[in-house]
C-alpha cells in the first residue's frame, strides 16, 4: 500500500520512504516501530544514536541548570510587574473582576459548543479532548501559583478562578439546551460587550478613576495591543482586500498603495513613525499618548497584511458564485455579505491566524520604542542591580508563555478549520 | 411602457454609481491627506524643521562599532548612514545565504527515513516559529554570546574560535596565506574577526528564517508527485542522489515564490539588530534622530532604503524563478 503525498502546506509530516522496500503491515509491534523508524539502515542507526545522546545531553544539561543553578526568585519576586505592570494596587481589583468574567463566559461558550453539536462533532458531551483540557487547567491552577510562590490567599483566588470556568463549562454542557433562547443570544454577544467593559476596567470610566495608559505594563499591555489591533485589523483587511479587487480604479489603486507601502517598511520603522512624526501630523490635542499611537500603528500593520490574506481568499472563490448571487437579485453588499465572504473568510482562515499569531510576537516590538510590554517589563526588571545578569531566567519564562499562547492559538484555528468545513462529515 | 424602463433609480444604474462611490471615496481621502500633510507642514515649519537634506552634511559626531567603510566622528551624516546601510546589507546577505541552507536541510530532514531526525526538524520549526525574533536575538545575545568565556578557555575549532569578544575566523592574510586564529597576549587575533553582536545577530536571523524556509521547502518537496521518487528508486537512485537530481528541481519551482517572500521579511527583520547593539541602518538613523530631530527625512531615508531592498530582493528571485520554471518545447 503506498501513502499519498502530503498536500503542500499541510500540517502531517508523512514521511515518503522511497529507499525501503519493505512493505508496511497494518499492525505493529512496539519493537518493530522502533526499529523501522530509528534503525532502519546502519547510516539510520548511527544517526539515531547520535541525535539520542545529543538530546540526553542537552536535556540533563538544561535540567540541571533548571533546578540547580537557575534562581527563580526574579520571577517569583516580579510577577505582578510582569502581569500587570505599574497598575495601580488599589484598582486591581477591576483586573481581577475582569478575569472572573473572562473565565465565566469562557466556561459558558466552551460548554455550549459541547451542547449544540455540529457536524464535526459526534455530540459527546465530554469528548477526550475536553477532559484532557479540564485536567490540565487543574494542573496549572495547582502548579503555577506555587510554582510562582503567589501568597495562600492569592492562590486561593486562582483556584476559585478555574472552579467557576470549570463550572459554567459544567453546566452550560448539561442544561445548555433547555436555556431559553434570549439567554443563548445574551452569551453569544457577551464576548463583544465583554470587550468593551474589560476596556471600561483597564481604563476607567462608569464612575471607576482613570488609568492612565503609562501604567498599563507586562502580559496586561501585551494582550491589550494584541487584541485591540487583532479586532480593528479586521475591518480593515477586508475592506482594503476588497478594495484591492474592485474595478473601481480608485479605490484599487489607493488599496494597493496601503498595501505595499506598509508590507515594504520594517514594523520598527512604522512604530518609529508612530512615535516621532504622527503627532506632527494630527491637530493640536488630537494626537494620542504613545501607547495608543503604537496600538494604532499595530493595527494598520496588521490590517495591510490581513488584506493579503483575505484577497487571497477572496481570489479562491469561484465567480460563478458572485454571478449567481448577483443574477438571484441580491445587491452587490448583500452579494459579498451572503455568499462571497463567508467563503472567503472561511479559506482566509488558516493565514489570517497565522497572521494573528505572528501579530503577537510582534507586540514585543513595542519594548524598543520605550513601552512597558512583557519584554519590556523583563528589560526593566534585569535592569535592576538586584536581577542583575537573570537573563536566562526571564527570556526562558518570557520564550515558554509566548510558545503557549501561540501554539494554543494555531491549535485553536485548527479546530475551527474543521468546524467550519463544510465538506467535513460526521465522525 | 418604454418610459417605465428607461427610469432606473439612479443608485441603480451602472453608469452613475460608480463615479459616485469613486467621487465619495476620493473627496474622503483628499480631506484626510491634506488634512495630515497640512498639519505636519504647519507644524515642521514651526519648528523649524521642514524638508531640509542640508543636515546630511555636517558632521555626526558620533561614533560607529563596526564599519566596513572608513569612518570617524567627524565625517558627516550621510556617511554614517552609509556606513549603517552596508552593515545592514552585510547581515543581509549573510544571512540569506546561511537561512538557506539550514532551511534546505531541516525541509529535506522532514523527509528522512530516521523517525527521529524527521520528528526533530518538526519540533525545530514548531519552537522557533512560536517565540518571538526580538526574545530569540536578546537570547542569543545576552545568554548564549555575552556568557561565552574569554580567552584561553574560549570554545576552539581548527580554524574557528567562538568567545565573548566575537567569532574569529581563519581567512587569507597578507599574500594569500592562510592563517588561523591565534592568542597574542591573552587577545585571540584572527584575519576575520566578526564582532559579537553580529554573530549574534545572525544567528538569531538564521535560525529564524531557518524555520520558515524549512517550511517553504517541505511544501515544495511534498508537492513533487511520489512516483517521481518511485521513479528515481526503480532507477536505482539513493536517497540522496534521487533527492538532489529527481526532486529538489521540481520542487524549486514551488519553492522559489515562498522563498521571495521570507527572504524579504528577513531583510526587514534584520532592522532588530538595534536591539542587540549591532549598529544597522535603523540603529544609525535612530542616533541621528536623536542629534537632528530630522524625524521626516529620516524616516524618508529608512522607508527608501528598506523599499529598495526589497525590490532588489524581489528583482533577484524573480530571476531565479525564470531559470528553475519547467521549459517545455
Amino acid at each position: 500500500m503506498t501513502s499519498l503525498p502530503p498536500r503542500p502546506g499541510s500540517t502531517t509530516t508523512q514521511p515518503l520512504r522511497p529507499a525501503s522496500p519493505a512493505p508496511r503491515t497494518v499492525q505493529r509491534s512496539w519493537a518493530g516501530v522502533l526499529r523501522q523508524e530509528l534503525f532502519a539502515s546502519r547510516g539510520d542507526g548511527l544517526v539515531s544514536v547520535l541525535l539520542i545522546l545529543l538530546i540526553l545531553a542537552s536535556a540533563v544539561g538544561l535540567l540541571r541548570w533548571a533546578f540547580g543553578q537557575a534562581q527563580w526568585a526574579v520571577i517569583q519576586v516580579n510577577t505582578t510587574l510582569f502581569a500587570v505592570g505599574r497598575f495601580p494596587i488599589e484598582q486591581q481589583w477591576r483586573l481581577w473582576l475582569l478575569v472572573v468574567l473572562v473565565a465565566a463566559l469562557s466556561g459558558t461558550s466552551w460548554g455550549l459548543l459541547r451542547a449544540f453539536p455540529r457536524a464535526d462533532r459526534s455530540g459527546e458531551l465530554w469528548p477526550f479532548n475536553d477532559r484532557l483540557a479540564v485536567a490540565l487547567l487543574g494542573f496549572l491552577a495547582a502548579w503555577l501559583p506555587a510554582a510562582l510562590a503567589l501568597g495562600f490567599p492569592l492562590q486561593l483566588r486562582w483556584w476559585a478562578i478555574t472552579g467557576l470556568l470549570v463550572a459554567m463549562r459544567w453546566i452550560a454542557g448539561h442544561w445548555g439546551r433547555s436555556w431559553p433562547p434570549r439567554l443563548l443570544k445574551l452569551v453569544s454577544l457577551g464576548w463583544p460587550l465583554l470587550y468593551l467593559f474589560g476596556m471600561v476596567l483597564i481604563a476607567g470610566g462608569l464612575g471607576m478613576s482613570r488609568v492612565s495608559p503609562s501604567n498599563w505594563g507586562g502580559l496586561l499591555l501585551t494582550l491589550l495591543m494584541a487584541s485591540f489591533a487583532i479586532l480593528l485589523s479586521f475591518p480593515i483587511g477586508v475592506v482594503v482586500a476588497l478594495g484591492r479587487r474592485s474595478s473601481l480604479p480608485l479605490l484599487r489603486w489607493s488599496s494597493v498603495l496601503y498595501i505595499e507601502f506598509i508590507r515594504g517598511a520594517p514594523l520598527i520603522t512604522l512604530l518609529f513613525l508612530g512615535q516621532n512624526i504622527l503627532g506632527y501630523m494630527l491637530p493640536g490635542g488630537w494626537a494620542p499618548d504613545r501607547v495608543w499611537r503604537a496600538a494604532w500603528v499595530l493595527t494598520f500593520f496588521c490590517g495591510a497584511y490581513l488584506a493579503e490574506a483575505v484577497r487571497a481568499g477572496l481570489s479562491a472563490v469561484p465567480p460563478g458564485q458572485l454571478e449567481a448571487a448577483r443574477s438571484l437579485g441580491l445587491s452587490m453588499p448583500q452579494a459579498l455579505q451572503r455568499v462571497v465572504l463567508p467563503q472567503a473568510l472561511r479559506i482566509a482562515l488558516p493565514a489570517a491566524v497565522g497572521q494573528f499569531i505572528s501579530l503577537l510576537q510582534d507586540t514585543t516590538l513595542l519594548s524598543l520604542i520605550g513601552l512597558l510590554d512583557l519584554l519590556g517589563t523583563a528589560r526593566t526588571v534585569m535592569a535592576n542591580p538586584e536581577f542583575l545578569g537573570k537573563n536566562a531566567e526571564v527570556y526562558l519564562t518570557l520564550a515558554v508563555l509566548f510558545w503557549c499562547c501561540c501554539a494554543a492559538l494555531g491549535l485553536g484555528s485548527r479546530a475551527l478549520e474543521r468546524r467550519l468545513d463544510p465538506t467535513h462529515s460526521p465522525a | 411602457m418604454i418610459n417605465t424602463l428607461e427610469r432606473i433609480p439612479w443608485w441603480r444604474d451602472r453608469r452613475v454609481m460608480p463615479w459616485i462611490v469613486q467621487a465619495v471615496v476620493g473627496l474622503v481621502l483628499l480631506v484626510v491627506i491634506s488634512l495630515l500633510v497640512g498639519n505636519l507642514v504647519r507644524n515642521l515649519t514651526g519648528a523649524g524643521l521642514l524638508l531640509s537634506w542640508r543636515w546630511l552634511g555636517q558632521p555626526a559626531s558620533f561614533d560607529v562599532a563596526e564599519s566596513l567603510i572608513p569612518f570617524d566622528a567627524s565625517m558627516p551624516y550621510w556617511r554614517a548612514l552609509l556606513v549603517g546601510l552596508v552593515n545592514s546589507l552585510r547581515v543581509i546577505v549573510v544571512g540569506l545565504v546561511g537561512a538557506t541552507l539550514l532551511g534546505t536541510a531541516v525541509g529535506m530532514a522532514s523527509f528522512s527515513s530516521n523517525g527521529l531526525l524527521r520528528r526533530l526538524a518538526r519540533v525545530y520549526v514548531e519552537v522557533i516559529r512560536n517565540i518571538p525574533l526580538l526574545l530569540q536575538l536578546l537570547f542569543w545575545y545576552f545568554v548564549v554570546f555575552l556568557a561565552l568565556p574569554n580567552g584561553t578557555a574560549a570554545f576552539q575549532l581548527p580554524g574557528v574560535v567562538v568567545s565573548k569578544s566575537g567569532l574569529y575566523l581563519a581567512w587569507f592574510a597578507q599574500g594569500f596565506s592562510w592563517q588561523g586564529p591565534e592568542l597574542v597576549n591573552g587577545v585571540w587575533q584572527a584575519p576575520l574577526r566578526l564582532s559579537v553582536e553580529f554573530t549574534a545577530l545572525l544567528t538569531g536571523l538564521i535560525t529564524y528564517s531557518g524555520a520558515f524556509i524549512a517550511e517553504v521547502v517541505r511544501g515544495g518537496i511534498a508537492s513533487v508527485p511520489l512516483g517521481q521518487w518511485e521513479a528515481a528508486t526503480s532507477l536505482g537512485l539513493h536517497w540522496s542522489a534521487s533527492m538532489r537530481s529527481v526532486v529538489l528541481p521540481q520542487a524549486l519551482r514551488v519553492i522559489v515564490p515562498g522563498l521571495n517572500s521570507q527572504y524579504i521579511s528577513l531583510a526587514k527583520n534584520s532592522a532588530l539588530a538595534v536591539a542587540v547593539g549591532y549598529v544597522d541602518l535603523y540603529s544609525v538613523s535612530e542616533t541621528t534622530l536623536n542629534q537632528t530631530g530630522r524625524a521626516l527625512e529620516v524616516f524618508l531615508l529608512l522607508l527608501g532604503s528598506y523599499l529598495i531592498i526589497d525590490l532588489l530582493i524581489s528583482a533577484v528571485m524573480n530571476g531565479v524563478n525564470q531559470l528553475v520554471q519547467i521549459r517545455e518545447r
